[in-house]
């Protein structure tokens, strides 16, 4: 420890601190645009220069480490006149635009202008223009704003893990710039927006549609993927206009992924439904809500009467709410249904002991000595848990990968096994050999290896997880929706044991877990053998299922089909009654996230139009058919109760029983179904500025090796003919990182919506 | 030209003979005997630094560091790689000695490299050469292949246990990378911009490795050094400023061209070596140390002896030895106008005093020579310097605001002629 004094404060500091750390334990206040704490130290804004005692010179805070003894003055007068004259300096080539800026009123310059610039200028030269940067549909430039201060350059380096911005130009013509015709294609890009201590960079779909003064803010969850993310919402006349991460180190740090930033245009969007509509003769019509709820009431009763319980079907989506879920549980049991399901992506359903996590903190999982993810998109799957593993290897965790691609992850792999989709249960499998092998060890009884292959890919991979402190094996969506999932999930639980690795679990949606803990799912393909009545909540069974096709199918083919859902859809086709109901940002509930904490949150915008929050509507639907036990009068109530038992003893990745593994072969064409990133949800699919990014694009892509791609007669750029049950037409694109005769044909996707499962060809269109 | 009058760095170079930077001519007249002299008497790291500090040799660079201290720095107990890197990025305006080194004497700074890496413990070493100077470029890595080819470099150097690999590197022509930590990004591929120190390249410099970095000239003065001892060399100069030192006279004497005379040559003297001022015109200024030098009028120049204190106690700097002689019909508007130019072209723009204030310094002086000065941009000049002046990460920003300050102090009412006249106070400008 070091002592330090600092504005006549004395303090002890850890060694390695710096000035500006120092001042910031003690709450001192020193002036900076380029310091930041999550990135590298640049010290080139000269912003935060004080005076140091000794020191003949002033000293950035920043850089400069604290020695035993020093004394430092922040406000003296060589500091001030030195922090005033850098002022002086970033002023004198900055636009006086402030009042058409939309940084204005958050603007770290025009704040820090106030205590350290003049009233007046001295600079009488003409003033620097830049010309502006296309940086993609999300982030909107205003380059002769511009501080250099490198946050960004430094961000799309250190935290996305690519240099998608440098310094170009040197001087005075210095200049922040994309690659020459590229745009900034990060899923986590927004967060330059935040980090910009001026209007360079602001947010496009936000630009120019409220002042920040005019906005209220209000906490929330983000909704589209298993972290969590803590969200402050930025509301004006009750219309969601920005949003922007709410720090919270143990979750999202200070970041959020452009899924979660950006989606919220969906929330306003034309496509929203506003009353309750009801079919009759064919022909939709706006009803109230108590006609549409004793339609439904009197609906569930009469099927349930005439075909028995095992005729209806409840589907939710786990980005609902744990109220939601419960009661929606909760009413169909009261009516004697039971089959509920949300793993609606899950062909193979993962029986565990207790319900399935990441087996850890999130903020643990980087402290882990080396990680393995299995079958996982990571990137785009899981934004910010890739950005905290990429911290982590730089700190010299060891990450390995066994996919069925070899998307790169922006950081370096201590291994990596890419395999078939089907054939992701062998690249475990030759992992867990390798690793017996290494260790001397013996596989669990139900693990088969014998006729596994170790590749040195394989035993590269094996090798980074032996001999560490800590370690973790995870699995992602391409793992837990494999076909051959309870398989994958046995061989890697071996692996897990072998190597003496925490087991985890990537959740897919935002209450993954919760909706495990509540019991929704065990009906399996609902859709498989079709039930006379359906009720879906926030499910479009075209693209929230495996496969779409056959659900529609099957929906048509009902007799009542109940839509609970915030959005207009293709249920006009084969709904009886559709119900608006709230999406997360216009009702209260809670997440459980994939660490196993609830997150509760407040409807941030009141119900547009006639919408109502879901939980309310089961209480109501409970009322009219008589059910005890639906009196609740908020949703901390439904909360307290569910919760009541605690999560803690719940969460277990064991497997619940022994399955058996054996290494099997595969050949021919094999399709690799994903959902693309911004295809997750119901609300993400009609964010449109997401829409428009370059990962959105893939939606509408066949991509394929370039040998296989030569097997099928394709080349790049051809729009090809996909049959598979259904037809669909997409546009053929290389991937280098495939296996041979893989098809990655996305999931979720309107291009696709009407494939279905078996055997997939392929022909020029 | 080249004058070659009391040499270290060219002794027994015959400008003249195109043959003579060669191995053959280099070996001929004494070359690689101080290499020979360590791997045979088994010289220890210690002795070389003890010797090198005794020389009081000066780094030629322009900061003048005593490089016994910078060798003694390097930690030679370090496990893994380390690396020695010359500078020969010359960019200072008015400088052209280590491009003489490299044409006419390449296996002096190749020795002194050799031997800077056995004594520091280095095996791998670079030499970053100017990216606008070609056929010196071309003449080191000609040179290099005659030493890998004779044993002097590589692997087992004269059958010793000792290897030292030397490459040359062309930079693209940034004056900033003379800077040695920008030098060192451009090195490793990146956009040549100043590192924050500390710290220091001897803890993180060459791929975040230790790393020594020394002038051309340094380095082709070690080989005298050890084969005549560090006291000889001191004796050539003067205490505390040993040795010879190359200076590139230019301007408006007789016969510029780089002059490697003893250190406390008065400047009368180095004067009339260069044949004196041309068209007999008088005197005027003199930069002494390159472009960054604050600039001194004539009365105080001849008064001095050219070596690091003195120089310094005339309120310049003897920096990388450039002597820009300026004659009466120099007018000092324009000489700062050009001056700030450079500066302005130059500074990299990473951080804010130099990339906006160098700009700024420029305007002002060019709107003054072109008659368009206000009264209060004198005092404008001044604040704005100081407002650059030690708030840099590197020294190009106190390099732009010193022939500001030094033009201002000696020459201010020729800057208040022309805001007052709109024009010049120098006949013919």
């Amino acid at each position: 420890m070091l002592e330090i004094e600092i504005d006549g404060k004395t303090l002890t500091v850890p060694g390695g601190s710096t000035v500006m750390d120092a001042a910031n334990s003690v709450g001192v206040h020193i002036p900076h645009f380029c310091y930041h704490k999550k990135l590298s130290i640049a010290a080139n804004c000269r912003m935060c220069l004080v005076q140091v005692e000794k020191a003949p010179k002033p000293l950035p805070a920043c850089a400069t480490p604290v020695t035993d003894g020093m004394k430092v003055y922040t406000h003296s007068d060589m500091a001030v006149k030195a922090q005033k004259g850098v002022m002086e300096f970033l002023l004198i080539n900055h636009p006086l635009d402030c009042p058409i800026c939309d940084q204005g009123g958050e603007c770290n310059l025009q704040d820090l202008a106030v205590g350290y610039g003049q009233s007046g200028s001295r600079y009488q030269e003409e003033k620097r223009v830049v010309v502006n940067k296309d940086l993609g549909p999300l982030v909107s430039t205003d380059m002769t704003r511009c501080i250099h201060c490198s946050r960004c350059v430094r961000f799309t380096e250190e935290i996305a893990g690519f240099q998608e911005l440098g310094m170009g130009g040197r001087g005075e013509f210095t200049e922040v710039l994309p690659f020459i015709g590229k745009t900034v294609n990060s899923e986590i890009s927004g967060n330059i927006i935040d980090l910009c201590p001026v209007g360079a960079l602001t947010s496009k779909p936000f630009r120019y549609s409220a002042r920040t003064w005019e906005l209220s803010r209000r906490k929330s969850v983000a909704a589209h993927d298993g972290l969590g993310s803590n969200l402050v919402v930025q509301v004006k006349d009750h219309k969601i206009k920005r949003v922007l991460p709410l720090e919270n180190e143990a979750i999202n740090e200070c970041w959020l992924s452009d899924r979660d930033r950006f989606s919220y245009e969906a929330l306003n969007s034309d496509e929203r439904l506003t009353k309750p509509l009801i079919k009759q003769g064919g022909v939709w019509q706006e009803a109230d809500w108590q006609t549409a709820l004793e339609y439904v009431a009197n609906g569930l009763k009469s099927v349930v009467a005439d075909h028995g319980a095992d005729s209806v079907a409840g589907v939710a989506n786990q980005a609902a709410t744990l109220e939601e879920l419960f009661l929606f549980k909760k009413l169909l049991a009261g009516v004697g249904v039971h089959n509920v399901e949300s793993r609606l992506r899950v062909t193979d359903p993962v029986a565990t002991k207790g319900v399935q996590w990441l087996g850890q903190s999130i903020a643990d999982l980087a402290q882990n000595n080396a990680v393995l993810v299995v079958g996982s998109t990571l990137r785009k799957d899981q934004p910010l848990i890739a950005q905290r593993l990429r911290q982590g290897v730089k700190r010299g965790l060891a990450l390995s990968i066994v996919n069925s691609h070899g998307d790169d992850l922006l950081t370096k792999l201590a291994g990596e096994v890419v395999t078939r989709p089907d054939q992701l249960v062998e690249g475990v499998l030759a992992v867990l050999k390798a690793a017996v092998e290494l260790k001397g060890a013996t596989a669990p009884a139900n693990i088969d290896l014998v006729g596994v292959e170790v590749t040195a890919a394989a035993k590269q991979v094996a090798e980074s997880l032996i001999g560490k402190e800590s370690t973790s094996v995870l699995l992602g969506n391409l793992a837990m929706q494999n076909a051959r999932a309870s398989e994958l999930y046995a061989a890697t639980a071996a692996l897990a044991e072998v190597v003496g690795a925490k087991l985890g679990v990537l959740s897919d949606a935002a209450n993954s877990v919760g909706a495990q803990l509540l019991g929704f799912q065990g009906a399996g393909n609902v859709f498989a053998q079709p039930k006379k009545a359906y009720v879906l909540l926030n499910a479009e069974a075209d693209f929230d299922t495996a496969n779409g096709a056959e659900a529609v199918a099957a929906l048509e083919k009902a007799e009542m089909v109940v839509v609970m859902s915030p959005f207009q859809s293709c249920a006009f086709d084969y709904a009886d009654v559709i119900l608006p109901v709230s999406p997360f940002s216009e009702t209260s509930g809670t997440f459980v996230n994939m660490e196993g904490l609830p997150q509760s949150f407040n409807g941030v915008v009141r119900p547009l139009g006639e919408t109502r929050p879901a939980w309310k509507v089961f209480r109501v639907l409970g009322n009219l058919l008589g059910l005890e036990n639906f009196h609740y009068n908020s949703s901390e109530e439904i909360r307290d109760e569910i919760l009541a038992a605690g999560i803690d003893g719940k969460l277990d990745n064991a497997p619940a029983a022994a399955v058996t593994v054996k290494a099997q072969a595969a050949s021919g064409l094999v399709r690799l179904a994903e959902v693309p990133a911004y295809q997750v949800d119901a609300i993400t699919r009609r964010a449109t500025s997401l829409q428009a990014t370059a990962d959105a694009q893939v939606a509408g892509q066949l991509r394929a090796n370039a040998a296989t791609l030569a097997s099928l007669g394709v080349a790049a750029g051809d729009q090809v003919r996909v049959s598979q049950g259904g037809e669909a037409l997409l546009v053929a694109v290389e991937d280098k990182k495939l296996a041979d005769q893989v098809l990655r044909v996305p999931l979720a996707s309107p291009a696709t919506r009407n494939l279905g499962a078996g055997v997939i060809t392929v022909t020029k269109a | 030209m080249t004058v070659y009058v009391k040499g270290v760095v060219f002794e027994g170079v015959d400008f003249d003979d195109p043959n003579s930077w060669k191995l053959d001519a280099y070996v001929k007249r004494g070359g690689y005997a101080a290499l020979k002299k360590i791997i045979e008497n088994k010289i220890t790291q210690d002795e070389i630094i003890a010797e090198m500090k005794a020389s009081s040799l000066r780094g030629r660079g322009g900061a003048g560091f005593p490089t016994g201290l910078k060798w003694s720095f390097m930690p030679r107990s370090f496990p893994g790689q380390k690396y020695l890197v010359c500078n020969t990025d010359e960019g200072e305006p008015g400088t052209f000695k280590d491009l003489d080194i490299m044409v006419n004497n390449p296996h002096a700074l190749i020795e002194g490299m050799i031997i800077g890496g056995y004594a520091m413990g280095i095996t791998v070493g670079y030499n970053y050469i100017h990216g606008e100077v070609f056929e010196a470029y071309e003449r080191f890595e000609e040179a290099l292949e005659e030493a890998r080819a004779a044993g002097f470099l590589g692997d087992k150097i004269l059958g010793s246990d000792f290897c030292f690999q030397l490459h040359g590197h062309h930079g693209y022509g940034a004056y900033i990378c003379g800077e040695e930590t920008a030098l060192l990004e451009s090195l490793e591929g990146k956009k040549g911009q100043p590192r924050f120190k500390p710290p220091f390249p001897a803890s993180y410099g060459l791929y975040g490795k230790p790393t020594t970095i020394n002038n051309t000239e340094t380095f082709a003065s070690v080989p005298y050094i050890i084969r005549e001892g560090g006291q000889k060399f001191l004796e050539l100069g003067k205490p505390n400023n040993g040795g010879t030192k190359l200076f590139s006279v230019s301007g408006h004497v007789n016969r510029p061209g780089n002059y490697e005379v003893p250190l406390g040559l008065p400047f009368s003297e180095l004067l009339e070596m260069c044949g004196g001022m041309r068209d007999g015109k008088k005197l005027k200024a003199v930069i002494p140390g390159g472009s960054s030098a604050p600039v001194l009028p004539a009365d105080i120049m001849m008064q001095c002896t050219m070596d690091y204190d003195s120089i310094a106690k005339a309120g310049s700097m003897l920096g990388s030895g450039a002597v820009i002689v300026m004659d009466e019909s120099v007018c000092m508007v324009k000489a700062l106008e050009r001056l700030s130019y450079f500066y302005h072209e130059e500074s990299c723009g990473q951080c804010t005093p130099c990339r906006e204030g160098t700009g700024w310094l420029y305007r002002v002086v060019h709107r003054i020579e072109h008659g368009l000065g206000r009264p209060e941009d004198l005092d404008l000049l001044l604040s704005v310097g100081g407002n650059i002046a030690g708030r840099t990460i590197c020294a190009l920003g106190d390099a732009a605001v010193m022939p500001v300050q030094g033009m201002l102090k000696h020459f201010r009412a020729e800057f208040e002629h022309h805001i007052q006249h709109k024009s010049c106070l120098v006949p013919g400008f």
